[in-house]
């Protein structure tokens, strides 16, 4: 557990970065700073290893106050994960992996070994393990960033911005990863974004600052979009917060209709509606249009492209928010249920979504 | 006969590289050039070096360094040895000269050692404090690997002024190559004093191929250049 026990950081030249902040962060979970820049969440976390040092305030670690160790012994046993990773560009990536194993005197061998099973466990093949920075991709120095951070084993990771750098498509692989990495490991991790969105996808717990350092709100993401404090956070959460709201209930019990298929490269039939085209695994290709007049064989050429798609799993039912968004993004109107394995199991529609709901807000579920 | 055939045969006579009758030959000749060299450049890498790397890690006393360097390089060299030489005394030149030299190579070497600590991704050395090293640490294992290519250049890049200047010894009665330049001159033996010329410029390439091997060997691949599969794909 970390503590912030009325902590400021006031800076020689007077302003104030971090103003009384009170905070608890919870063991084995995701803990995110959020806030615009100047809200102090950068100054925050690096006032956790001493790479900043408070004016006044304590921070616990466990108990026992931060200033009782030296920096340097402090920020052994702590993880720290970067913007831009902040590789060594002169190691190989092994040997950057390594560092903190080997600051705390294990031998070299076991140190590199150790490494080479963290770029398993982070999801890099070990055939970049002699490799330098240079030669990596962002999306690919960033998972080295977070494997050096959890090379000696520390139970709490800080993490500034680490994903803000790489590309939307590479950044959600990497939330993804997290996500699938805290599972597994179960570390405190204490995670500083601007991004609000992020913010809401990753942490169990959130904690919005406003500029002068202030704690506005820290909640739940659900309790954060559902009842946001005041205008500011209200503002900072953004728009469609009714609707992304929706990402965080179940979508168990949403009907699911049965939704009439063609094969593609099946004679067409005189349509009576809109109709899904599927492969010969029933994954989907598309739509056939109410209005298509196609003769003979159906081809690629005459599909409508589709919606999202709503995983509609046994074990795992999707969220409300994907339900109603393969619905509203189909050229039909009616969203395509899939399986796991991504073959069509029937059709969602708005209505279905909203019936759900309703029924979840009657019943309470929905903070209100 | 053109210069460049006077040059050859003044080079290729065997009396030239044999020391006889007190007159030293080419290898006595090129012995001491290397020496002047080696000390000079030794002294002042061993005070701008860890000078430039303290301002470098520290970032105190940056506008020292450019004041310095800035105003070291209006220095006349020719006329620095002659004072030093006139206040220490003609008993003195080898260590006058070697002040000379030390004071030509240091604003070389400190620059480029301030400048390549300096310029060392700042993440990463953020990224190596927030891990636990000490301040030490972050200078011996992060920032100096991380500066060698900079500081090989300012190394290479004063040894050859080093080289090139070190002629003016023969002015104060020397040795070294500057002697063929300077008795060359006032023997107006000028095939002598166009071969001593070829001579400090053949030093001056091999001293450069030398330390760019030495470079290769001691700066980390991930640092060189255009080296296999470098892409930085963001």
């Amino acid at each position: 557990m970390i503590e912030f026990q009325s902590v400021t950081k006031r800076y020689d030249d007077g302003t104030v970065a971090v103003d009384e902040l009170d905070l608890t962060i919870d063991d084995g979970k995701i803990t995110v700073l959020v806030g615009p820049s100047g809200c102090g969440k950068t100054t925050s976390l690096r006032m956790i290893n001493r790479m900043v040092e408070a004016s006044s305030g304590t921070i616990l670690v466990d108990g026992a106050d931060i200033r009782s160790q030296r920096p340097a012994a402090l920020r052994r046993g702590i993880g720290y994960v970067i913007q831009n990773a902040g590789l060594f560009p002169h190691r190989t990536v092994l040997d950057n992996i390594a560092t903190v194993p080997i600051l705390l005197g294990t031998k070299k061998a076991a140190a590199r070994r150790r490494a080479e099973e963290l770029l398993d466990t982070v999801g890099l093949p070990r055939e970049l393990a002699k490799r330098y920075p240079a030669q990596l991709s962002g999306g690919q120095q960033q998972r080295v960033g977070v494997a050096r951070a959890l090379a000696a084993d520390p139970p709490v990771l800080l993490m500034d911005e680490p994903f803000s750098a790489v590309d939307p498509v590479v950044r959600d692989d990497l939330q993804e990863e997290l996500l699938r990495l805290q599972s597994e490991l179960g570390k405190t991790i204490v995670f500083v974004t601007h991004d609000i969105d992020e913010a809401i996808k990753l942490g169990d717990k959130v904690a919005v600052l406003r500029v002068g350092g202030k704690l506005a709100q820290y909640d739940t993401p659900a309790t954060l979009l559902a009842k946001p404090v005041d205008d500011f956070v209200a503002g900072f959460v953004g728009r469609d917060r009714g609707y992304r709201a929706l990402g965080f209930l179940s979508a168990h019990g949403v009907e699911v209709a049965p939704l009439s298929t063609l094969t593609l490269g099946e004679p067409a039939p005189v349509v009576t509606g809109w109709t899904v085209v599927v492969d010969e695994r029933r994954r989907p290709l598309g739509w056939l249009s109410a209005k298509s007049t196609v003769e003979g064989e159906i081809r690629s050429a005459d599909l409508v492209a589709g919606g999202s798609l709503y995983v509609a799993d046994s074990t795992a039912a999707g969220s409300l928010r994907a339900a109603l968004d393969s619905a509203l993004s189909s050229p039909s109107g009616t969203g395509i249920a899939v399986d796991a394995e991504g073959a069509v199991v029937g059709g969602v529609t708005a209505d279905s979504v909203l019936k759900v709901l309703d029924a979840a807000r009657r019943s309470g579920e929905v903070p209100s | 006969m053109s210069i460049f055939d006077q040059i050859s045969a003044w080079l290729s006579d065997p009396d030239h590289w044999k020391t006889t009758l007190g007159i030293a030959g080419i290898p006595q000749r090129l012995a001491e050039h290397v020496q002047y060299t080696v000390l000079a450049v030794v002294i002042a890498a061993v005070i701008a070096i860890p000078l430039g790397a303290y301002i470098g890690h520290t970032g105190r006393g940056g506008t020292l360094v450019v004041g310095i360097v800035n105003s070291f390089r209006a220095l006349p060299e020719l006329g620095l040895l002659i004072l030093l030489v006139l206040v220490m005394g003609l008993a003195l030149a080898l260590e006058a000269v070697t002040i000379a030299l030390v004071l030509l190579a240091i604003p070389v070497l400190l620059a480029g050692t301030y400048a390549g600590v300096r310029n060392v991704d700042r993440a990463a050395v953020d990224a190596a404090r927030g891990m636990g090293m000490s301040e030490w640490q972050v200078l011996v294992k992060v920032e100096l690997p991380n500066a060698l290519p900079l500081i090989f250049g300012a190394l290479r890049s004063a040894t050859l002024q080093v080289i090139a200047t070190a002629t003016i010894a023969a002015v104060v009665s020397l040795g070294g190559f500057g002697r063929y330049v300077i008795d060359g001159n006032s023997q107006r033996e000028f095939d002598q004093m166009a071969a001593g010329a070829v001579l400090i410029a053949a030093l001056a390439i091999v001293a450069e191929l030398l330390l760019a091997g030495v470079q290769w060997l001691v700066v980390s691949p991930g640092l060189r250049k255009n080296s296999r599969g470098r892409a930085r794909v963001r």
